[in-house]
């Protein structure tokens, strides 16, 4: 089949930006999103242009390297699905292709397609880890973790950072990528310890990032390609609220958990 | 070159304790000092990263994507082994040494092996204190699975995220460190350098991804940590970036690189299906467990599967060895897979494939139980195929997945450069001639959480380290041939693209030096592969220029050094006349067509030295004495 993909271009950060129109000619239904857009890149530079930059490495859905808009939503049109898991019999001949980087202005352009995602490293660095040094922990089986729980902690832990959420949401709110990070390590025995100081680290690094706030529309979740429910942003909210009513500097002798 | 490998005296269950009383310690008020730099974000490498930082050194650590949690260990699927026996089947620290010298086709060092098999305990430990939520049974207690060469079922995992959720927990540490100010985190940042200064490492060149700026980062001591090299077949389960770079140029340097033909062939990967194809797509191994494989028993039989009778299947993997059946090692299984398929009886359109069918699973267990188990990789699987393997059986192939060779270590993980340690899939260590499932993580983890803040202190507090600056002679040259390499390939505009000549090395490869190699498919090799490189430096085309984001020069630097790479791998299939685990030579093998091994003239491992460019490398043996394992023919029968 034979498309036409509108293509932002943008040679660098500071340089602005316009949609550059290119033909994908000749492609195969069984190609995937990204070979396609390979398949582009060769022609460009033969033909001594430079071609499109954008952001890749597993090509297997679970790295989180790559992401884009396509025809305005994060990561194109099939449910639970990362862009280079998309393949183009999603696609009929004829088709016009619109393919924007995430917009979000915690994210920044680079360079054409790729963004700077390095605010969702910090949420993480602020708090979206459970503080045990390495050596001298308690045999594996010490604690037993209810099977539900850790169920649903995997299936929060499943966020693979690629900032569909942010880039789907009207706010770009970076909600449910916190939510998840916060529910995986909060329904854990483990995370106890750190579970309230926790979320109100993560949420305060969260609007330091200047992120969006949640106002519940669910672009979110129908972009994620792991399919990770917002109601880890509902978890979310209860322990931030329990824990701006609980959790008390450290040196407080009327400290709780 | 001589090849220490330092292992501890005494019996094989007390070197490690022993090893780690007699080295020396840093004075923890004087661990802020050191600076250590560690190449490369995964598993080995943040793991590491973390750990010396949180022991009090500095740590700068890069990495070529835009985070440390994109490593490629990201990927892996199916499960880490550990030998806790929580099942009560026989497992326990010997079996899972015996079973992985085994598998490893006796080409391991043993004393290496038995340290894996103590540290697994502590791995598995260590990820469920982080939050790694491993599957558990409904006791609440760990829940394991079996994996491929074990009769054990000592496989812990995450559904099919295994590798995605031990990483993540590494990442959780390592960005905890750098909130802190121990560790430094730069990606988006290649390695084009080692710098050598007064023979030891002391640092790396780097490039700038987003500005092309190339410049040094100066060290007290360097860890490799870059995963492994399967790139250089161009299509293998590996990320897109996955490079050889990092430890090519310490070769180069003077780090003898061990065994670089011990590649691994996974047997169960999605099969291609077009010249476009970028990369191959593993389907866990850990499938099966459940499923079953099969072709027609009739060479060119093309019914659709479910027209064809049992009667009329063969279960070949179950015909062939009985007692392992479908968890046959990988290299067996490939190998098998393989031979049907050149007997003319392979199923898809290339005929090219086998089946991998859970008929009988879902049927016993029930779909929900096999969702509950493999979800995400069924999922996978349809999205690539358009087709649902709760209704057909899954098309597979083998595809190159993984190196059992890479750069030369000692017992304390160092090359034969002295500073440079390496790590994870990176090195050469403990898996020999061929990886059993589920043991990469556990090799990778056990690298960086528990050898390596005891190696590098040692060396550290052992060795007399003078002062490095920036504008010294070994540094300013070492700056000024990594950024020669890029001028060079800027300037050729040539009239072939990049992924051409990656596209070609990897076809020459994987005829050549895949699944079975001869002498004479070798020697045609070591003719093709220098003539493809003098072309790729006369011809190749590389747009743009060094001041901005250029992904075609990043490709253009790492496919220059697979050119190299795939010509070494060759050289050193062709000189090992036997065939071991992943390294299958046609004219060495049994009646049966097994792997047929020379142990009395090759039990050692290959240590090459590069002796200068255009030159021949030399090759230097590190003999192997099994001692525990008794070398007996591999049989899975």
């Amino acid at each position: 089949m034979n498309l036409t993909l509108q293509v932002w271009r943008q040679p660098s950060a500071a340089a602005p930006g316009k949609f550059v129109e290119y033909a994908a000619a000749g492609i195969s239904p069984d190609m995937s999103f990204l070979e396609m857009l390979d398949v582009v890149n060769e022609g460009l530079i033969a033909k001594g242009e430079t071609p499109i930059s954008f952001d890749h490495d597993c090509r297997e859905g679970i790295c989180g390297s790559c992401g884009m808009m396509i025809n305005g939503v994060a990561h194109g049109p099939e449910r639970g699905t990362a862009t280079c898991q998309l393949h183009m019999r999603s696609f009929k001949d004829g088709d016009v292709v619109w393919i924007e980087p995430w917009r979000a202005r915690a994210f920044p352009v680079v360079k054409d397609l790729c963004v700077n995602r390095g605010a969702l490293d910090r949420i993480i660095g602020a708090g979206g880890f459970i503080s045990a040094y390495t050596g001298g922990a308690p045999d594996g089986n010490a604690i037993p973790v209810p099977k539900p729980s850790v169920d649903a902690a995997m299936d929060a832990a499943a966020c693979i950072g690629c900032g569909a959420c942010v880039a789907a949401c009207p706010n770009g709110s970076a909600s449910l990528f916190t939510a998840a990070k916060v529910a995986h390590l909060g329904l854990l025995p483990q995370g106890q310890p750190e579970r309230f100081r926790r979320v109100l680290t993560m949420v305060a690094q969260m609007d330091a990032e200047h992120f969006g706030h949640c106002t519940l529309y669910g672009e979110c979740q129908e972009a994620c390609p792991k399919e990770i429910s917002i109601d880890t942003i509902s978890r979310m909210n209860r322990d931030y609220l329990r824990a701006t009513l609980t959790v008390r500097p450290e040196g407080d002798l009327a400290a709780t958990g | 070159m001589e090849l220490n490998a330092r292992i501890p005296a005494g019996p094989i269950d007390e070197k490690w304790d022993r090893a780690r009383f007699d080295m020396k310690l840093v004075n923890p008020a004087n661990k802020r000092k050191y600076h250590v730099i560690v190449v490369g974000s995964g598993l080995a490498g943040a793991s590491a990263a973390a750990s010396l930082s949180e022991l009090g050194y500095n740590v700068t650590c890069f990495c070529y994507q835009d985070s440390p949690r994109r490593a490629h260990s990201i990927a892996a699927q199916g499960g880490i082994n550990a030998a806790k026996n929580y099942h009560n089947d026989g497992d326990s620290v010997s079996r899972l040494f015996y079973d992985t010298v085994k598998g490893g086709d006796f080409r391991a060092r043993e004393a290496n092996v038995y340290r894996l098999a103590q540290n697994s305990l502590s791995i598995i430990d260590q990820a469920v204190a982080q939050g790694v939520p491993f599957a558990r049974e409904y006791s609440g207690l760990l829940d394991n699975r079996s994996f491929g060469g074990a009769q054990v079922s000592r496989t812990f995992y995450a559904r099919g995220q295994t590798g995605q959720q031990l990483l993540l927990g590494a990442y959780q540490a390592l960005e905890k460190e750098v909130a802190k100010g121990g560790v430094t985190m730069i990606p988006r940042t290649d390695m084009l350098e080692l710098i050598v200064v007064g023979g030891k490492a002391r640092g790396v060149v780097v490039r700038d991804q987003l500005t092309g700026e190339v410049r040094s980062h100066l060290g007290d001591a360097v860890i490799l940590a870059t995963g492994g090299y399967g790139n250089v077949f161009y299509l293998s389960t590996n990320a897109k970036g996955c490079n050889t770079t990092a430890i090519w140029r310490a070769y180069r340097k003077g780090a003898a690189f061990g065994n670089p033909c011990f590649t691994q062939i996974h047997p169960t990967c999605i099969p291609v299906s077009g010249e476009y194809q970028s990369k191959l797509t593993l389907m866990s191994e850990s499938l099966r467990n459940d499923g079953r494989v099969w072709v027609p028993k009739r060479q060119g039989d093309r019914r659709p599967p479910g027209e064809i009778p049992d009667a009329e299947r063969d279960y070949f993997l179950e015909r062939m060895y009985p007692s392992f059946g479908n968890l046959s090692p990988r290299d067996i299984a490939s190998r098998a897979a393989k031979r049907v398929c050149d007997e003319g009886r392979g199923v898809g359109e290339s005929g090219l494939g086998v089946y991998l069918d859970f008929r009988d699973a879902i049927h016993r267990l029930g779909a929900p139980k096999i969702r509950e188990r493999y979800g995400n990789l069924f999922e996978m699987y349809e999205r690539i195929t358009a087709e649902d393997p709760y209704q057909v059986p899954m098309r597979i192939f083998p595809a190159v997945h993984y190196t059992m060779g890479g750069l030369w270590v000692d017992y304390h993980l160092m090359s034969t450069v002295p500073g440079l340690f390496v790590a994870g899939e990176a090195n050469f260590s403990d898996h020999g001639a061929n990886r059993l499932g589920a043991s990469a993580l556990m090799q990778g983890l056990s690298d960086g959480y528990f050898i390596l803040p005891n190696t590098i202190s040692h060396y550290l507090a052992s060795t007399k380290l003078d002062a490095v600056a920036v504008d010294q002679a070994d540094v300013k040259q070492a700056e000024a041939d990594a950024l020669g390499r890029v001028s060079r390939l800027l300037q050729i505009d040539g009239k072939r693209t990049v992924a051409s000549f990656h596209r070609e090395l990897g076809r020459i490869m994987w005829e050549r030096c895949g699944m079975a190699r001869t002498a004479a498919g070798l020697q045609e090799a070591l003719r093709e592969i220098p003539a493809l490189r003098e072309e790729f430096w006369q011809n190749v085309r590389v747009t743009g220029g060094n001041d901005t984001l250029n992904q075609t020069l990043e490709h253009g630097l790492r496919v220059a050094d697979f050119l190299e790479l795939g010509e070494l791998m060759c050289r050193d299939a062709l000189h090992r006349e036997e065939s071991c685990g992943g390294h299958f030579r046609e004219e060495y093998q049994t009646e049966e067509g097994e792997a047929l091994r020379d142990d009395d003239n090759f039990a050692y491992v290959a240590a090459w030295e590069f002796t200068g460019e255009g030159r021949a490398p030399a090759l230097h043996k590190e003999p192997l004495e099994f001692e525990h394992v008794q070398l007996a023919q591999r049989s899975y029968k």
